[in-house]
């Protein structure tokens, strides 16, 4: 099961790739945005199986709890700041 | 119980290799949102019932599922958000060129 669960955070690892290149070149900011989205639903993940991976995963939850709250302020700010100002 | 979770682990990254697919081939930001909000959620969805039944019954399992209520109330949220922005600041959609 340890190796399989390090199969799997290497596979993860390798998905954060594709994010990062939209995140680097996409045309409009929203697409940055989008992808910023996509790779904290990955590090979100990311951090559990990590925390099932050394066994402790009563810690790495609170620590993933946090960084989907932190996510989700961080997103709408840009979001509506975006829609009053328009594209710039 | 541990190939139950090793074949939902599987699938759900199975369904986030879909969603990377996407994020990269997809022509527009409306396009891609799909990708990144639908895909991506069944993913998620998948890979931490998949932890959730490792786990074994207790503690753990119950924050786990608490992270995943989250997770399916704030991605969507999110998503909406993003393209609401993206649609009223003047974006036109995709289309295809020569029709």
């Amino acid at each position: 099961m340890k190796t399989f669960l390090l199969y799997v955070l290497v596979m993860l690892a390798i998905l954060l790739g594709a994010y990062l290149y939209r995140v680097l070149r996409g045309p409009t900011i929203f697409d940055r945005v989008l992808g910023l989205n996509g790779i904290s639903t990955k590090a979100i993940i990311l951090l559990i199986v990590i925390g099932v991976y050394f066994e402790r995963v009563d810690m790495f939850i609170d620590i993933s709890t946090g960084y989907a709250l932190l996510n989700l302020v961080g997103a709408l700010a840009v979001a509506k700041y975006l829609e009053k100002k328009g594209v710039p | 119980m541990n190939i139950l979770s090793i074949i939902f682990i599987v699938a759900g990254l199975f369904f986030m290799i879909v969603s990377a697919v996407g994020v990269i081939r997809l022509p527009d930001v409306f396009s891609r949102s799909h990708a990144v909000s639908l895909t991506d959620s069944l993913g998620a969805f998948l890979m931490l019932v998949g932890i959730a039944f490792h786990e074994g019954l207790g503690t753990n399992m119950f924050k786990i599922l608490v992270v995943l209520a989250l997770l399916y109330i704030l991605n969507p949220v999110i998503a909406h958000a993003t393209v609401r922005a993206a649609l009223r600041s003047g974006l036109k959609p995709w289309q295809k060129e020569n029709s």
